[in-house]
């Protein structure tokens, strides 16, 4: 394997966005082709994160539509699929294909636009996720998965049900506080722990301040060998670690406060980068709901299993704190456009490691990481990337 | 080699109030909802077996903003077979905004119920239900 580097990265604002998302992506993918002082002429190959382009817009052939937008005609043009995690995969897919010699310059990203379907529809949709079959028609959501596993962890640590709500609130607290710092975010604006528990119930335990939103949005990456990651930028950063598992329908993985899929990807991703959880000075976990963050933190290795909430209230995930977690305002602050969001988590990263990020920026930070987890815990992808230079 | 237990067959079993399951020769493991290969040692050599039907709940939610199809409040649960998979299913005959933590480690009976098909599910849907026993 050769050493590969990001050059250069690019993302649209998250939100209710109005636009299409060949159009955001096409937005996204020229300003990460731009940072890297490239034409899209010197692109080899295009990987697209996307979920549910072909449901919500009613567009299929994405990738090839997207890189014919950036004048990409000339490319190996792939979409990649794994719900949350699709853009992870799509990063995942170009650093190998880097990694191995048989690309030099890659574009990787992912887009979606969710808010075009109305809730009822966009939570049908996104009801394709769990087995079609033996999970689906129970009704199950999104936020029921969580809700679920929100109502095991109590059970498994002992830890009452007033306790827990009162970490998960503390976790959407701390990310809209990064998310006002964040002007890409959907959300920048503070929130109370009375806004958290006065919200709707969504899914029990799960209230509306619990979930993040329905977003629209695009982000994208150059992913390029190290001879020419070094000459496009003095920044690179380089891609150390790689990790990507894989689980079936949620009752096949029983107990799932701690995913198995998480538990191999994690683990393949410190084994290749050679690194502990310690290690890391910042990072972006999947934080589609307030429980999500504490059982990724769990997970990853940040805290001991049933500790995460615990970090939260003591301000040890917080920038600043012991392991800065989502500085980025997290898919609940930042936006949740579900094929961008592996995507935005490396955009994040790679400006972190640069100190580009302003109020929100990780002071010193060299190693970060990235978790996304696509479906039912059924698709994890970890990446860790450290300064290049 | 086809399935021993494929989709079809799981549910003419619930139908005909059966809950049919995969006994694994290899590794004696049980397997629920139909699979190709056991899901703890990856063999195929597997036997359609009747399940006891009984199992535990293991967690559960309330579900108040649903997909399009479904009406809410309703119960989603997790529940664990006597044989010692899980499964998923609506707990019914109690009334969702009643429900809370207390109901984990009640038993249940395993029926199921039909659900209307819509675009894009392939056709006619079962979904399990839950009835507590205890």
């Amino acid at each position: 394997m050769r050493e590969v580097y990001i050059a250069g990265v690019g993302m649209t604002k998250f939100g209710r966005l109005e636009r299409g998302q060949l159009e955001l992506f096409g937005e996204a993918a020229m300003d990460a082709i731009n940072e890297s002082n490239l034409k899209p002429k010197d692109i080899q190959a295009l990987f697209l994160g996307n979920s549910v382009s072909d449901l919500d817009e009613g567009q299929t052939v994405l990738a090839s539509h997207a890189a014919s937008e950036i004048g990409l005609d000339h490319v190996m043009a792939t979409r990649t699929e794994g719900a949350c995690a699709s853009s992870s995969i799509a990063i995942i897919i170009a650093f190998v294909m880097v990694g191995s010699g048989f690309f030099d310059i890659v574009l990787a990203g992912g887009c979606e636009r969710n808010t075009a379907s109305p809730t009822a529809l966009a939570t049908r949709i996104m009801n394709t996720g769990p087995h079609h079959r033996y999970e689906s028609p129970t009704g199950i959501t999104f936020p029921g998965m969580f809700a679920m596993m929100a109502h095991m962890y109590a059970k498994k640590y002992g830890v009452s049900l007033e306790r827990l709500k009162e970490w998960m609130a503390m976790v959407a607290i701390k990310n809209h506080k990064n998310g006002a710092k964040n002007p890409k975010a959907q959300f920048q604006k503070v929130i109370t722990m009375d806004d958290v528990f006065s919200s709707i119930m969504v899914a029990s335990p799960l209230q509306l301040y619990d979930c993040c939103p329905i977003s629209d949005g695009a982000a994208a990456v150059v992913v390029a060998s190290g001879n020419v990651a070094k000459k496009l930028t003095n920044k690179p950063v380089q891609i150390i670690g790689v990790g990507q598992a894989s689980s079936g329908g949620l009752s096949t993985q029983r107990d799932y406060t701690l995913p198995v899929a998480r538990v191999h990807s994690s683990r393949q991703a410190y084994k290749m980068a050679g690194l502990k959880p310690e290690d890391i000075d910042v990072v972006e976990l999947h934080d589609c709901f307030t429980i999500a963050e504490i059982v990724a933190t769990d997970t990853l290795g940040f805290t001991e299993p049933g500790r995460g909430g615990i970090a939260v209230e003591k301000g040890e995930t917080e920038i600043g704190g012991r392991i800065p977690v989502n500085p980025s305002g997290g898919l609940k602050a930042k936006g949740h456009p579900v094929g961008a969001t592996g995507a935005a988590q490396v955009y994040e990263i790679v400006n972190q490691l640069r100190g580009k990020c302003g109020e929100r920026q990780v002071e010193g930070a060299k190693v970060g990481m990235t978790d996304t987890l696509g479906g039912p815990f059924a698709s994890i992808g970890n990446i860790i990337l450290k300064r290049g230079w | 080699m086809e399935y021993k237990l494929n989709f079809d067959s799981f549910r003419e079993g619930l139908k005909e109030g059966r809950l049919l399951g995969l006994k694994c020769k290899k590794c004696t493991g049980y397997n629920a909802p139909p699979r190709k290969v056991c899901s703890n040692c990856g063999s195929e050599d597997m036997d359609v077996v009747t399940l006891s039907g009984k199992g535990t709940i293991q967690t559960f939610t309330v579900i108040y903003v649903a997909p399009e199809g479904f009406e809410s409040p309703f119960v989603v649960a997790m529940v664990e077979l006597e044989e010692g998979p899980w499964l998923m299913g609506n707990i019914e005959g109690i009334d969702p905004v009643k429900v809370n933590m207390d109901i984990i480690g009640r038993q249940v009976a395993i029926g199921y119920k039909d659900v209307p098909a819509d675009m894009i599910s392939a056709g006619e849907r079962i979904a399990l239900n839950f009835r507590l026993i205890d």
